[in-house]
């Protein structure tokens, strides 16, 4: 059947081509289209009957002249071929070379759909990366294996902070040459795409870099096969040549809006926003790829990058997002407009695996009290700076205003730092009870009075 | 035999005479299984429980001749099974790392033989009915297993094998039924989940669910047998709560259910339950503990079926006997799957998405929690513990909506509580619980007589508080009386000294309800001493400063259940603490009442309604 080229095209229509009279077509079964200009689509199956066959065509059905297009079912689903020699290679969303190369050739080649994993061979993500930024070291740690968001929006440095991770990632003690990273970009500007190319090169690492991009001039529905080609080959990296993988993909707000458009053409019913209801689980076939193996060396962690609509964390896309990943560094428009990089704004941020991260055998022993502590004490100087905006800070007592002189340190010196500073998780922690000394010591419950009586400077 | 007509994402069109809805299929060369779900003329519709990538039209499908069903008997414990019961560490150990398609393993193991001990009262030729208990398999240490007649039996026991090993595979008796055929019976048998298991009557839910979390157990409480729903945004803290009430609960038999969650939650539980020992029998967790597991990324269709696969073991032990929880994560993906199938048949889509009958399916399937009689004449029940994951953490979209006049605990988490990390995040004002009369039967029972009135006070301070808290914002601490500061910083060490309680922490992750009352009485006797020292004129800032306040916070952490004699004496040394105090104010009551220039502002904010 692959070798035959049908002319039975019955309608096209957005995006969608109905054949008739092909019988024995697969489901997910990949396509291509010749059409009249001699230019190749390609397409999926996204139907299958002996009498109609519903094609979803990638580059669209825009002047398809029907009795002139060929069509020629390829009886497999969408395939990346797969070799060491990815390394340092440029893909397109659907696997083929962008940077002049030749094309990989393997015979190899591996559903990009991928199975999915059972949950009885997964090993638990335990191991602490050093991203060396502060803010997220010390109150929302990342773990080997974890899957933690970006959720920033326009104009917010989401890409430098994700840059300075890939830069300064490393786990304590450990040699830094099993790290590689796969980053995806969809819908991404060539500016964009460019940023990332020139940050690995500056730091050296373009080699153990492979990059899949669709830009945002480039078809929709390619955006679709993108992060799964990218994640493909993270789980082929990881898996089977045990490194250590750090995935970034960014921007997941146009992957999520590409699906959107393409149920809206499926005449899918929507559930939130136009949104399709299954933008869930098919986010979820994502960002699940991320994580470890038991009896495996390598893993997956997974840093997707997201600007939230409106800035509104409540859009269905951040919010489903939040629903599958293992928290969120979620970036704030007010700190970035003091000046703050990387503005970070903590409260709302969460790592739901930094608790079996840290601690004792990890980082330090007093890390988890002194994350929770800063942001208890935090979210409380939060609650007088807002008291101060009514009633004036003059009216303000003592404790107070040293309270809010702790928030102003806080956020300058603690989540503020250089976007080329890498921190030591102990400069971090160290850090953190300098500020948390400007605080009297019996307002600090969340420490304990041993940790106390060794790190606070004005302990009696 | 029939064949493929239509391949359409999970759905397939199918070629299949005289096929009845709910009767489970396998399609295609994969050998896929699923379900029926509609039917026209010779063709029926069945959506498949697996990816149908590769199918193809012409290819053979059959019917199975039954309705999903799960496998009953020993071997349950300690396993994680997937959405349809199959055994994932099973197919982990046949098939690799990936899920493959169409494998097929029997849910419980085939080869291992279990030590069956007979029922003395089960001669041959005495009567059998459903329910009734043949004997017992000592499963694991802390619980035995009983093997019982599968409910719809009635006749006469011809024969039952003796003590000895047996595979399930080997019959362990014989019933001549009431039209004279003879069933053969075995250790195990099959039930359909989406049927209920018949008991005798429904009994009241009378003993509360002791979870340890001291915002639960004192403050909303939960009856064996209840139903209760924990409704919260993303990274509010459902799961843990649902985790901790895993670990700590005083039911014998736990099930979680992971329904469209995440896979690395069911490995936490995998690896972290073997290691933790139950506080009320001193066993590995695990010998109590099943999961039942649909993560995120595993086909929808099997979603919807999880939360049934769950309910339906439930159900089973409960006929042992025995007092069950069902942990169930989430609930809203389960609506969600729903709602997929339902928009593919084409039915109306009446709010967000959802079919018309969310509300009554959602209804019915909490309706199988209860205490109840058994067929047996025992008594055992089963608690339903639901997570809910409303959009964007709007508790009235349906899902929430309809779950809450369900159920009769609510667990509301609070997006602000979980930023500032005060966890669990449980909502002291959201929250109710239907449950607090019955409860309080017990705590005067076997706790303290004044629980009741106590719980109340604590509530009635925590509302009191935010009131407060409403004026503090708009004016300021200044303006309050000493009375009224007094009441914030009471309510504040509740907050603290109470309700939060970190499952990280070792000493006060699980909370006896003898400790739960000590610090509850504790705190308030605090506060009450401080009420009398403001009203003889003691300004709310010299109270504030004691030490006594810091150090009553960390009490919680200080002191485990199983040593609360230390706790104790500290409680006791309270009034000391106050006495100075005492003295100075009792003699010479202040000339001023409240602090500075403040006036009493009533706690009624401006423009707050009432
Ligand atoms: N009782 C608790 N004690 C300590 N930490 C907690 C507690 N509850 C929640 N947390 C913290 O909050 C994080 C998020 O909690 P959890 O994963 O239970 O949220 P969730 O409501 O289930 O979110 P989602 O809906 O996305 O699954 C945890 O990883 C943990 O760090
Ligand atoms: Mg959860």
């Amino acid at each position: 059947m692959k070798n035959i080229e049908f002319r039975t095209a019955t309608s096209a229509q957005g995006g969608l081509v109905v054949m008739g009279g092909v019988p024995g077509v697969a489901a997910g079964s990949r396509v291509q289209l010749r059409d009249h200009a001699g230019r190749i689509r390609s397409g999926l199956v996204i139907r299958a009957a002996d009498d109609a066959v519903l094609v979803e065509v990638f580059e669209g059905t825009d002047a398809l002249d029907l009795e002139n297009t060929w069509v020629r079912f390829l009886d497999e689903p969408f395939k990346l071929p797969l070799s060491r020699d990815i390394m340092g290679r440029v893909f397109n969303g659907s696997g083929l070379p962008r940077d002049g190369r030749p094309p990989i050739i393997s015979a190899d080649r591996r559903d990009i759909n991928g199975e999915p994993l059972n949950p009885a061979a997964r090993a638990y993500p335990r191991e602490f990366i050093q991203t060396g930024i502060s803010a997220i070291d010390g109150m929302n740690s990342l773990t080997r294996g974890q899957k933690l968001p970006i959720f920033s929006g326009g104009g917010l440095p989401h890409n430098r902070v994700a840059a300075q991770i890939v830069r300064q990632a490393r786990l304590l003690g450990e040699e830094a040459a099993e790290f590689v990273v796969v980053f995806a970009a969809f819908g991404a500007s060539h500016a964009d795409a460019r940023f990332f190319q020139e940050s690995f090169e500056e730091s050296g690492v373009l080699n153990k870099v492979v990059m899949f991009l669709n830009l945002a001039d480039e078809p929709v529905i390619e955006r679709l096969l993108t992060p799964r080609a990218a994640l493909t080959a993270a789980e082929y990296l990881a898996f089977d040549l045990d490194y250590h993988v750090l995935v970034v993909m960014t921007d997941m707000t146009a992957y999520a809006e590409a699906l959107r458009e393409v149920a809206v053409l499926r005449g899918d019913v929507p559930a939130r926003k136009g949104y399709p209801g299954y933008l869930y689980s098919d986010l979820a076939e994502l960002y699940e790829r991320a994580g470890r193996i038991k009896n495996r060396r390598g893993s997956i962690t997974m840093i997707p990058v997201l600007s939230m609509p409106s800035d509104d964390i409540t859009h269905p896309i951040p919010d489903l997002t939040g629903y599958i990943t293992e928290g969120q560094i979620v970036l704030g428009r007010e700190l970035a407009n003091q000046g703050v990089y990387p503005p970070v704004t903590v409260l709302p941020s969460l790592s739901r695996l930094m608790k079996d991260g840290i601690g004792k055998n990890f980082t330090r022993e007093d890390h988890p009290h002194v994350a929770s502590q800063l942001f208890s004490s935090y979210a409380k100087a939060l609650e007088v700076r807002g008291l101060a905006a009514i009633i004036g800070a003059e009216e303000l007592s003592d404790a107070d205003r040293r309270t809010l002189e702790f928030a102003d340190a806080f956020e300058r010196r603690f989540i503020g730092q250089g976007e080329d500073e890498d921190r030591s998780i102990h400069e971090t922690l160290n850090l953190a009870w300098d500020l948390l000394s400007m605080l009297p010591p019996d307002t600090l419950i969340r420490v304990s009075e041993v940790e106390l009586a060794k790190y606070h400077k004005g302990a009696a | 035999m029939g064949k493929i007509l239509e391949i359409n994402g999970p759905l397939v069109k199918l070629e299949l005479p005289q096929t009845v809805i709910g009767e489970q299929v396998r399609v295609g060369r994969m050998g896929l299984v699923g379900e029926v779900i509609g039917r026209d003329g010779d063709t029926a519709l069945a959506q498949l429980y697996e990816d149908t990538a590769g199918l193809r039209p012409g290819e053979v499908a059959e019917g199975l001749g039954w309705p999903l069903s799960v496998e009953l008997g020993p071997g349950l414990l300690g396993a994680i099974f997937d959405g349809v019961q199959r055994p994932l560490q099973a197919v982990w150990e046949q098939s690799g790392d990936r899920i493959a398609r169409g494998v097929a393993v029997p849910a419980l193991p085939r080869d291992t033989r279990w030590h069956f001990v007979p029922e003395p009262a089960r001669q041959a030729g005495s009567a059998l009915i459903g329910g009734d208990v043949l004997g017992s398999v000592q499963e694991t240490e802390s619980i035995r297993h009983r093997i019982l007649t599968p409910p719809l039996i009635r006749g006469e026991l011809l024969e039952l094998a003796p003590e000895g090993d047996y595979s399930l595979e080997e019959a362990i008796g014989r019933v001549k039924l009431a039209d004279g055929r003879i069933e053969k019976l075995y250790l195990f048998h099959r039930w359909p989940v989406r049927t209920p298991r018949p008991f005798r009557q429904r009994d009241h839910a009378v003993v509360p669910l002791i979870t340890g979390q001291r915002i639960l157990d004192t403050f909303y409480p939960l009856l064996k047998g209840g139903k209760a729903a924990i409704p919260g945004p993303f990274g509010a803290g459902k799961t843990m709560l649902q985790q901790q009430i895993a670990r700590w609960c005083n039911a014998e038999i736990v099930i979680y259910v992971g329904c469209g969650e995440r896979g690395n939650e069911l490995t936490d539980v995998l690896e972290s339950m073997p290691l933790l020992t139950d506080p009320h029998t001193g066993r590995p967790l695990m010998e109590r503990t099943l999961l039942v597991a649909n993560t995120s990324n595993m086909p929808v269709v099997a979603r919807e079926a999880s939360i049934y696969v769950g309910i339906t073991i439930a159900e089973y032990f409960r006929d042992q006997g025995y007092d069950v929880v069902m942990v169930a994560d989430s609930t809203s993906r389960w609506a969600e799957a729903l709602r997929e199938v339902a928009g593919r048949l084409g039915q109306m889509p009446v709010e967000e998405g959802y079919p018309a009958y969310l509300g009554s399916r959602l209804a019915a399937f909490y309706e199988r929690a209860g205490r109840v009689e058994t067929c047996a004449g025992d008594h055992g029940s089963v608690t339903l513990i639901g997570a809910v994951s409303p959009p964007g953490g709007d508790f009235s979209e349906p899902v929430t909506s309809h779950t809450k006049e369900i159920i009769q605990t609510f667990w509301a988490l609070s997006k602000e509580l979980a930023d500032a990390r005060h966890y669990p995040a449980v909502d002291w004002l959201e929250s109710f619980s239907g449950y607090v009369g019955s409860a309080a039967k017990w705590w005067a029972q076997h706790v303290d007589p004044n629980w009741e009135r106590d719980r109340a006070e604590a509530l009635d301070l925590l509302a009191a508080s935010e009131e407060l808290q409403r004026i503090v914002n708009l004016v300021g601490v200044e303006a309050l009386s000493s009375e009224q500061r007094w009441t914030l910083e009471a309510a504040g060490l509740i907050k603290e000294g109470l309700l939060q309680q970190a499952a990280t922490d070792e000493v006060d992750s699980f909370a006896s309800p003898e400790k739960q009352y000590a610090l509850l009485a504790a705190l308030l006797e605090i506060y009450r001493h401080g009420l009398k020292l403001v009203k003889l004129g003691a300004p709310a800032r010299r109270l504030i400063q004691m030490p006594l306040l810091s150090q009553a916070r960390r009490w919680k952490s200080q002191h485990s259940s199983d040593e609360l004699a230390a706790l104790k004496a500290k409680i006791a040394a309270i009034p000391d603490a106050f006495e100075p105090l005492l003295q100075e104010y009792a003699h010479h009551p202040s000339p001023l009442r409240g602090e500075g220039q403040g006036e009493r502002v009533s706690a009624q904010a401006p423009g707050s309604q009432t």
